[in-house]
């Protein structure tokens, strides 16, 4: 079996999906195929309000951005055919991918693609931190606001950035008592307004902190969290013991890139966005010609920014396809702007400085 | 079912679904229809899914999303099953993958 179309989209959180409402709504004939039950990403989990813009997503709940997205493509629907339960497996030359649905393999015959793998979540060394009763940030959230289930009784959080700081809260209320929040940093790393929110309910934060291992055997039964000086070496004898049953990390995250060295994307390293990265220019084009890239995969961010990337790289998509289009460059400029907005301040230093850097490879700035 | 599935969130509500049971180490359990299996042991009180192929090491979900492997378990006779992203499904078999787990020749 075999498929051919314009625009080919892999992934269908907030990038790939308006990635592909722009580009068919311009005109391109789109395939978007996501290896999850239901579109949507891992905006689907999320229950917190967006900061957003003035004018895009300010003040709605995640949940409720990843319903919009899901009924937004619905208007483009005789342009754009959705395949759910699909992973992309590899690129093949001539523009050809390979995808796989209930065992089914087809191949795909594009003009040009869209990669919106993601990210996927890290780990972080320390003793037995391989138990059962570990897990992820983005795990702790899928079990808890999807399908309706408390990790644990009691958990402890790793890591006080605003996925750290927001999963707090979520557990919080879910019904789940946080016994502790850890940071290496000697200041929490994210918002004040998040942190604010978690301290109130008596949650201790532990800063200059981090955790020396996990205590039990089959399952967490507590953890042991030490000091740290300035150099992040624990502190000898400020080690103490603190129950609980489960453990978040939340520790970042790492873009998901395979498909873009298995075609033969240059890579590059930037630390600000999370790991190696797919060369790409302010079109959101990486350095094959036919592949662009948007959302996480081009550097951890968050769904408003990975919304705007995925709008001009549909939009110049859909040009690289059919030609120079005035409509497309609207879109972009207005993404353009909005994603200056989005990134400026000092929240936003550090992805401008990685974006940066990216751009400098490609010879944009 | 069990105290860890949430009756009450100031956010969401859980539709009602569909009671099925399966079979988790030969022993019977419920669940709810198209959840994946991951998330109804966790509810149930199971932790530990499998036991890793070097040092034995007990093992749980992570990710929760299909992307880290470290749920793989035989499902009705089917090894490494991420059932983290498997629905579950009336009477289904689940047993803990002992290392690299075993195919029937």
């Amino acid at each position: 079996m075999s498929r051919s179309t314009e625009v080919f989209i892999i992934g269908g959180g907030p990038a790939g999906l308006s990635a592909a409402h722009v580009a068919a709504r311009l005109g391109a004939q789109t395939l978007l195929v996501d290896d999850s039950a239901r579109v949507g990403g891992q905006l689907i989990k999320q229950t917190h309000r967006f900061f957003g813009s003035s004018n895009r997503d300010a003040g709605i709940r995640g949940i409720t951005i990843a319903d919009k997205l899901q009924q937004d493509i619905k208007d483009v629907a005789d342009r754009l055919t959705v395949l759910e339960n699909t992973a992309a497996v590899g690129f093949y030359h001539n523009k050809e991918a390979g995808i796989l649905s209930q065992n089914a393999y087809e191949r795909v015959t594009y003009q040009s693609a869209i990669v919106c793998t993601g990210a996927t979540e890290n780990s972080l060394a320390f003793e037995n931190n391989d138990l059962p009763g570990i897990y992820g940030a983005g795990g702790v959230q899928t079990l808890m606001n999807v399908h309706g289930i408390r990790p644990g009784q009691k958990i402890l959080m790793i890591g006080s950035g605003n996925i750290g700081l927001i999963v707090s809260y979520q557990l919080i209320q879910a019904g789940v008592e946080v016994v502790g929040l850890v940071e290496g940093m000697p200041t929490i790393g994210g918002y004040l307004v998040h942190a604010s929110k978690i301290r109130r309910l008596g949650v201790p934060i532990y800063t200059s902190h981090t955790i020396l291992k996990a205590l039990g055997s089959d399952g967490v039964e507590g953890a042991v969290l030490c000091r740290v000086d300035d150099k992040f070496r624990p502190v000898p004898n400020t080690e103490f013991e603190i129950k609980c049953d489960c453990i978040c990390l939340a520790v970042g995250l790492t873009p998901l890139i395979d498909l873009f060295q298995q075609a033969h994307c240059r890579m590059v390293h930037v630390g600000e966005l999370g790991g190696l990265v797919p060369l790409h220019d302010s079109s959101m084009r990486t350095t094959n010609p036919d592949i662009f890239v948007a959302g996480d995969a081009s550097g951890i961010e968050e769904a408003t920014t990975a919304i705007l990337a995925g709008r001009i790289a549909g939009a110049r998509a859909y040009e690289s396809v059919h030609g120079k289009s005035a409509e497309a460059d609207t879109i972009v400029a207005e993404a353009r702007e909005e994603l200056r907005t989005l990134r400026s301040g000092s929240t936003g230093e550090r992805i401008r400085w990685g974006r940066e850097r990216v751009l400098k490879e490609v010879g944009e700035c | 079912m069990t105290s860890l599935r949430i009756e009450k969130h100031p956010v969401l509500s859980f539709p009602e679904r569909k009671i099925v049971k399966f079979y988790f180490e030969g022993k019977e359990y419920q669940g709810y229809e198209g959840e994946p299996i991951a998330a109804a042991l966790h509810a149930a009180g199971i932790k530990t899914l499998r036991y890793s192929p070097q040092k034995n090491r007990a093992r749980g979900f992570f990710c929760a999303i299909g992307r880290c492997s470290s749920c793989i378990m035989e499902v009705d006779g089917q090894i490494n099953t991420m059932t983290c992203i498997t629905p579950l499904a009336e009477g289904m078999q689940v047993k803990m993958q002992k290392g690299h787990g075993y195919i029937k020749p």
